[in-house]
């Protein structure tokens, strides 16, 4: 289980909290990313018309997503237990390869440095690789 | 052989003439030794890296990350054949520096990280596909002649 330490979990509220209100935003231009510079996670979206950046389909899952990162910060205390029943969804329903979580957070973490270049120093992104890694991990508790 | 469109090839000399090494090249060095700590084993005589701030102001890992940073003008120059350009190199790091090869993704992931808080929305999803791909051509290369 990835440790998350007081600093980080400190770390990783404060600049939630400062930038939480574009996190549909962030979301959208992250999926976006993922779609065009790892084009083998189209797989998973195969049922949606429209896969181009910031199509209605990528901004709308986008915005899920970070409800989702949202709702971890917010439970960032005890990630398995909060994430449990995200967890069985991607266990049996969505069935997510977890190699995808990394590519994902990837971008996140890029979509981050380019919307707030002088808050994610390297600091903010060490504690919050290491929060998104934790949160990858939850959400595979329940793979197999 | 890697295919390279005209695109592409514009793409990244756009990129690195328009660079600002002595910027760049720490940022991106210094972050990889703060966010992948296990990075520093291979810096134990460059000082002071106890923690982000004497990272970050380590004169030799600025002068260090300008120097890795000017390492890929040769790719750049060579786009067609780095596998090749970076033959030597990779048996230095593999030979000499006994360098993992897997922490030259690191360094790549973090050197994208600080492109990106530069180049802000230009760093548009189709730029950043192919300077991902630039990076992995070069860090296959750099593994290319460990054995």
């Amino acid at each position: 289980m990835t440790l998350l330490t007081a600093k980080d979990k400190d770390t990783v509220k404060t600049f939630w909290a400062k930038v939480s209100s574009n996190a549909e935003a962030i979301g959208s231009d992250a999926l976006s990313r993922m779609l065009v510079v790892y084009p083998q996670t189209k797989t998973y979206f195969s049922h949606w018309k429209d896969l181009s950046p910031g199509s209605a389909p990528v901004k709308k899952h986008g915005a899920t997503v970070m409800g989702g990162v949202a709702d971890a910060v917010a439970k960032i205390d005890n990630l398995t237990a909060g994430l449990l029943s995200l967890s069985e969804l991607h266990a049996f329903t969505l069935r997510v390869d977890p190699a995808n979580f990394k590519i994902l957070s990837h971008n996140i973490l890029v979509v981050l440095a380019i919307m707030f270049p002088t808050d994610f120093t390297p600091e903010v992104h060490v504690s919050m690789d290491k929060f998104l890694s934790a949160v990858a991990l939850a959400l595979s508790e329940k793979y197999r | 052989m890697v295919e390279w469109s005209e695109q592409e090839r514009s793409i990244i000399t756009s990129i690195f003439s328009n660079l600002d090494y002595n910027d760049v090249g720490p940022k991106a060095l210094s972050r990889c030794l703060i966010v992948y700590p296990w990075t520093q084993r291979y810096f134990a005589n460059f000082g002071n890296l106890y923690n982000a701030e004497a990272i970050k102001t380590n004169p030799n890992i600025q002068a260090h990350g300008t120097k890795v940073l000017h390492g890929l003008d040769r790719a750049v120059k060579n786009m067609d054949n780095i596998k090749g350009t970076y033959a030597e190199l990779s048996v230095l790091h593999s030979e000499k520096l006994h360098v993992d090869p897997d922490n030259f993704k690191l360094l790549a992931d973090c050197l994208t990280i600080v492109i990106a808080a530069k180049m802000g929305s230009g760093f548009t999803p189709e730029i950043q596909a192919t300077f991902q791909k630039f990076l992995a051509v070069v860090v296959s290369a750099l593994g290319k002649q460990y054995h």
